[in-house]
């Protein structure tokens, strides 16, 4: 669907350059929600910007389809943009315009007959619930109206491709919430492919089938969005997986020194991470049947992603230490990460 | 009512037809060179606008020409410009007295002046306006007429409230070298033959006419402004 070809882009200012976009190879599938996170400056908007071409990238190709766009100009290429929606972190709306009018901006020469714009407007208003807010200037908005009108303008070229450049940002979490809720319905109900920029991992973990990590204009980490979850392999990429649970928080509360890491003699603290579709099992109490040991569980973080659980444990075990070792070598045997992050067992 | 104002305006009510006249007059001035700076400075102000670093229409050299030029006519005060530019005023309206003679100077003085305003105006749009209507497929007049223009109705109608009122005060100065209006009646009688309440009753008018200038932009401002 979308496939760029050692796509790069520098940005001159003064005698500076700077590689926004290095060499990035990437193929986003025809239909699926598409996931790029970095942290600000990782060149992830830019890299987004070629795909409709409000950057131009320095080299490389940008295809939609068998199109190539990097080769089209003036008016083919705006006849190619009026099938790429996007959605933008301000929303960019016309505030002169009323709601109605924003969605119908780009209907115009397009050779619809009023009454046809009429009702493609208002079956996109109620697409995304705003049916009544037709006549109310933007500012009269919330943020979540206002991305919401903005995603049924960014619709009404019925485009087969959705970018979002950090749409959610500007929302609160609730707000967030709703809002990729309908972004997975566009998806869902119109088949349109969706990619999504962002630099919040729980965005991806909501909604993303696939996700690209960037780093410095690379990118460094590529995959299904559970892979990437249970088994992230770049320091930044653990970092963001991190960002989505509390159990990284006991390396700094053994930092701190708090008192719930104060261990008694034969305890250790242990962390489960669940690597594949195994968190089902009853996997704290086989442990404790089966190997006589007290858990004590401090954290835990179990989530869904499509359908899959992931996510683990952060907990206080104690009991003999061939016990212990036994218990580690059993979760090993069902796939199930183990770090020892504190141990006060007598050696 | 008319004895009262026989006796505290005597040297304008003697002369009646003329100040009616050279209110006509200032009109005439104000609309013909309005309507044309109007029209030149919105283009110069779009077209400065457009070809600036990043504009959707770049053009670095057509910027720094037109930037220069605007530049050099804001700098000459208008009373050397009225004077030296009599030799085109010729040239192009075929007198350089009258209120024929006085619009060309005018538009030298304002319309640079006013192109400024609109670039002004039109810089305070916010840029990702202009990246979601690239993205929505629009060209760059589509752009300039459907969200340039239409976003900053309200800043260009300030900005034309400002020249208007400007241009006010200008067309008075024309007077001047003979260009007739209100700024002439006031000078040769109310300053030379020292008829000082020629000098009031035109002020009053003017006065007038700059407020009613100001209540219109400012109540369209406001009406564009959502």
């Amino acid at each position: 669907m979308i496939r760029f070809e050692n796509l790069s882009k520098t940005f001159a200012s003064g005698d500076r350059t700077v590689d926004a976009v290095k060499k990035v190879n990437l193929t986003i599938e025809k239909g699926k929600v598409y996931g790029i996170i970095g942290f600000s400056g990782a060149g992830k908007s830019t890299l987004v910007r070629c795909i409709n071409l409000l950057e131009r990238p320095t080299e490389g190709k940008v295809f939609i389809g068998d199109v190539e766009l990097t080769a089209l100009k003036g008016k083919e290429l705006r006849k190619q943009r009026r099938k790429i929606g996007m959605i933008f972190q301000h929303f960019n709306l016309f505030a002169s315009r009323t709601v109605f009018q924003n969605v119908a901006y780009s209907l115009k020469y397009q050779g619809l007959s009023r009454e046809q714009i009429e009702e493609k407007v208002n079956e996109l208003l109620k697409l995304v619930g705003l049916e009544e807010k037709a006549k109310e200037y933007p500012s009269k908005l919330s943020g979540g109206q206002k991305q919401r009108v903005a995603i049924a303008r960014a619709l009404a070229n019925d485009p087969d491709i959705l970018l979002s450049d950090e749409s959610t940002s500007a929302l609160d979490p609730q707000t967030t919430v709703s809002i990729l809720k309908l972004l997975k319905e566009v998806n869902q109900k119109l088949g349109i492919t969706i990619v999504i920029i962002t630099h919040e991992m729980q965005v991806v973990k909501e909604i993303c089938d696939r996700v690209a990590v960037m780093e410095n204009g690379e990118v460094v980490e590529e995959g299904d969005v559970f892979g990437i979850f249970a088994n992230p392999q770049q320091k930044i990429t653990k970092d963001f997986v991190d960002s989505t649970s509390n159990l990284s928080k006991i390396y700094h509360y053994i930092e701190e020194r708090a008192k719930i890491t104060e261990l008694k003699e034969g305890e250790c603290i242990l962390r489960f991470k669940y690597l594949e579709r195994s968190t089902s099992e009853a996997l704290v109490s086989q442990l404790s049947r089966e190997f006589a040991l007290n858990i004590n569980i401090i954290f835990g973080n179990i989530e869904l992603i499509g359908e899959n659980p992931i996510g683990g444990l952060v907990s206080i075990v104690s009991g003999r230490k061939e016990d212990i070792d036994g218990a580690i070598k059993y979760l090993q045997e069902k796939n199930v990460g183990v770090e020892v992050i504190l141990d006060a067992r007598a050696s | 009512m008319q004895e009262l104002l026989k006796e505290y305006l005597p040297n304008v009510m003697s002369k009646l037809p003329d100040f009616y006249e050279s209110i006509l007059e200032t009109l005439q001035m104000f609309s013909k060179a309005g309507l044309i700076i109007f029209i030149i400075g919105l283009f110069l102000g779009i077209v400065l606008t457009v070809t600036k670093k990043d504009g959707i229409l770049q053009n670095l050299v057509v910027y720094q020409i037109l930037d220069k030029l605007v530049n050099f006519f804001r700098s000459i005060p208008f009373i050397i410009l009225l004077a030296g530019l009599i030799p085109l005023t010729r040239l192009i309206s075929g007198t350089a007295i009258g209120v024929k003679g006085a619009i060309v100077p005018l538009i030298f003085g304002t319309a640079p002046f006013f192109s400024r305003q609109v670039e002004t105006a039109l810089a305070e749009m916010n840029a990702g306006l202009v990246e979601a209507a690239q993205a929505m497929g629009s060209g760059p007049i589509e752009i300039i007429f459907r969200v340039l223009i239409k976003e900053c109705i309200p800043g260009l109608v300030r900005a034309t409230t400002i020249t208007a009122i400007n241009l006010i005060s200008l067309t008075a100065m024309a007077g001047a070298i003979g260009a007739g209006g209100l700024g002439d009646f006031a000078i040769r009688f109310g300053y030379q033959r020292n008829q000082t309440d020629v000098t009031y009753a035109s002020v009053i008018v003017l006065v007038l006419l700059v407020s009613l200038i100001q209540i219109v932009g400012n109540a369209i401002s406001r009406k564009s402004t959502h």
